[in-house]
């Protein structure tokens, strides 16, 4: 499994690429791979603001449906409409082309509780 | 061999190996360790409809039963009328509990001098005790061959082309639901013509000990890949299923179900006595209250098992399956609903998370393979 060692993981397999305080997040390929097929993927508004730990979207594949978490409070700038068309872009790229949600973090304050791409190596291999 | 207790390690089939070497997957399902899949589902779906896959479905309960009573047992205890059934002919149907309720439901085998009974994974113990308890006092012998022998499915278009090369034999005067026994390499092996996809196909039945040696020459190596065969996991046996309106032990299927409701009425014979008969008769001249029925729901979501299907704002029954079909590409569900609204074209509503989606009554299946194929 190779892991982008630029960002920080939640222990809900979320990445988190932070940029100042423009925060990228998506979920993981081990994630993707988990749910197999993404079929839809739902997104927040734009302008919306959201608390850490908020659910801000949704992902379903033809197994199940998942929940996308937040672990960083913050407005919503972007989020990637290429995926309404084109779901299963987070199966075949999670960490580049399958990107959600862009933030701008009000608080970057709760990153220091996330694993780096290390511990999230070791932390879906000790979930198997 | 008794099903896996809680906390313990899950069954291995005698694929298991094989299943890791390509890459497999792997989940527990009923128990067992089994693959939800390979090269995606989606894609294992597609390559089922166009070309031909394979399925272990080894984790499938397989009862032999033998002695003068089996065929009188199993015609009591079977929705369907066994009697007068030939040598060589399999039967679907269901067992049922004295109210009607579905316990399992199950593929029935007339051997020359013996019956065979494949179960659901998750029902074997249920249906070995079942059969147990009503055989006392007659003369059955009840012999589980789950652990002895390996199942598997081969469907699709090509899947009578791969067998032949295979085994070389032509399976295709091999009637469906007709099986054939035989030796090949000193093995017993058994073909039925049977699957659980909507498309045409075969289900093996052969030694455990066997397989792994048999296998590669219908699915090739992970190095050399079978041209046209390719291995499927349980992910898209049940978007197959799924689309060919098939129902699955769990879902459609429950004690809480009789067969009549559950749209099986094909397979019970109201005219013969067999346990959960009479509420059934009593069913069939009140009316059913409910039936299943299959969706199309608007949009991309998928509707799943539990939610609620809603007639002019009023819950009017349950989703027991959804998927988002990869052969139609829109999203199907089957659900149960009170029969005044049950006719297709009824528009009703389903719950999708927070949300409701407009959905349609269509007619099952909601997919049918192409005549002639």
């Amino acid at each position: 499994m190779a892991l982008p060692t630029d960002r920080k993981y939640s222990e809900t397999h979320e990445w988190y690429l932070i940029e100042g305080d423009v925060v990228t997040l998506g979920i993981t390929q081990h994630a993707a791979d988990e749910l197999t097929d993404i079929t839809f993927v739902e997104l927040p508004e734009v302008g919306k603001t959201y608390h850490a730990g908020d659910v801000i979207g949704e992902v379903e594949s033809v197994k199940a449906t998942s929940e996308i978490f937040t672990a960083l409070p913050g407005t919503v700038l972007d989020v990637n409409t290429a995926l309404a068309e084109h779901p299963e872009r987070v199966n075949e790229d999670a960490f580049e082309e399958g990107w959600m949600v862009k933030l701008r973090a009000s608080s970057l304050e709760p990153a220091s509780n996330l694993m780096d791409a290390k511990e999230y190596k070791a932390y879906v291999r000790n979930a198997r | 061999m008794t099903a896996t207790v809680d906390g313990a390690a899950p069954q291995r089939t005698p694929l298991y190996d094989t299943h890791l070497e390509f890459g497999a997957r792997m989940v527990e399902f009923a128990g067992w360790s089994m693959p939800i899949s390979f090269a995606g589902i989606i894609e294992e779906h597609q390559h089922t409809r166009s070309a031909c896959s394979v399925f272990d479905v080894s984790h499938m309960g397989r009862l032999v039963l033998t002695g003068s009573g089996a065929g009188p047992l199993l015609n009591r205890v079977c929705t369907r009328n066994l009697s007068g059934a030939e040598p060589g002919r399999s039967f679907y149907s269901n067992i049922c509990r004295e109210d009607g309720g579905i316990l399992d439901d199950v593929i029935v085998s007339r051997f020359e001098d013996s019956w065979g009974l494949v179960c659901n994974a998750s029902n074997r113990d249920k249906i070995v005790a079942w059969l147990d308890r009503h055989r006392q006092g007659t003369d059955v012998t009840l012999r589980d061959e789950t652990a002895a022998t390996a199942m598997l499915a081969v469907q699709g278009p090509r899947a009578i082309d791969a067998a032949r090369e295979v085994a070389n034999q032509d399976f295709s005067t091999l009637k469906r639901y007709h099986f054939r026994s035989f030796e090949f390499m000193g093995l017993r092996i058994i073909v039925y013509r049977s699957g659980y996809t909507g498309e045409d196909g075969l289900e093996v039945v052969l030694p455990a000990g066997a397989v792994r040696m048999l296998l590669p020459r219908l699915l090739g190596t992970k190095d050399k890949p079978h041209a046209v065969v390719r291995p499927a996991g349980l992910g898209a046996r049940d978007t197959l299923r799924l689309e060919a309106a098939m129902p699955l032990y769990g879902h459609e299927l429950s004690e809480e179900v009789d067969s009549l409701t559950a749209d099986l009425a094909w397979c019970v014979d109201l005219s013969k006595d067999f346990i959960g008969a009479e509420p059934m008769r009593q069913l069939a001249a009140r009316g059913l209250p409910r039936r299943r029925v299959g969706l199309e729901v608007e949009g991309r979501r998928i509707a799943r098992q539990h939610a609620a299907v809603y007639a002019d704002g009023r819950a009017m029954g349950t989703v027991t399956s959804g998927t988002l079909s990869p052969t139609l590409d829109r999203s199907i569900a089957m659900a149960y609903v009170e029969a005044g609204v049950s006719a297709p074209g009824t528009a009703l509503e389903v719950e999708i998370g927070s949300k409701r989606a407009a959905a349609k009554v269509v007619k099952l299946p909601f997919y049918k393979r192409p005549a002639g194929s």
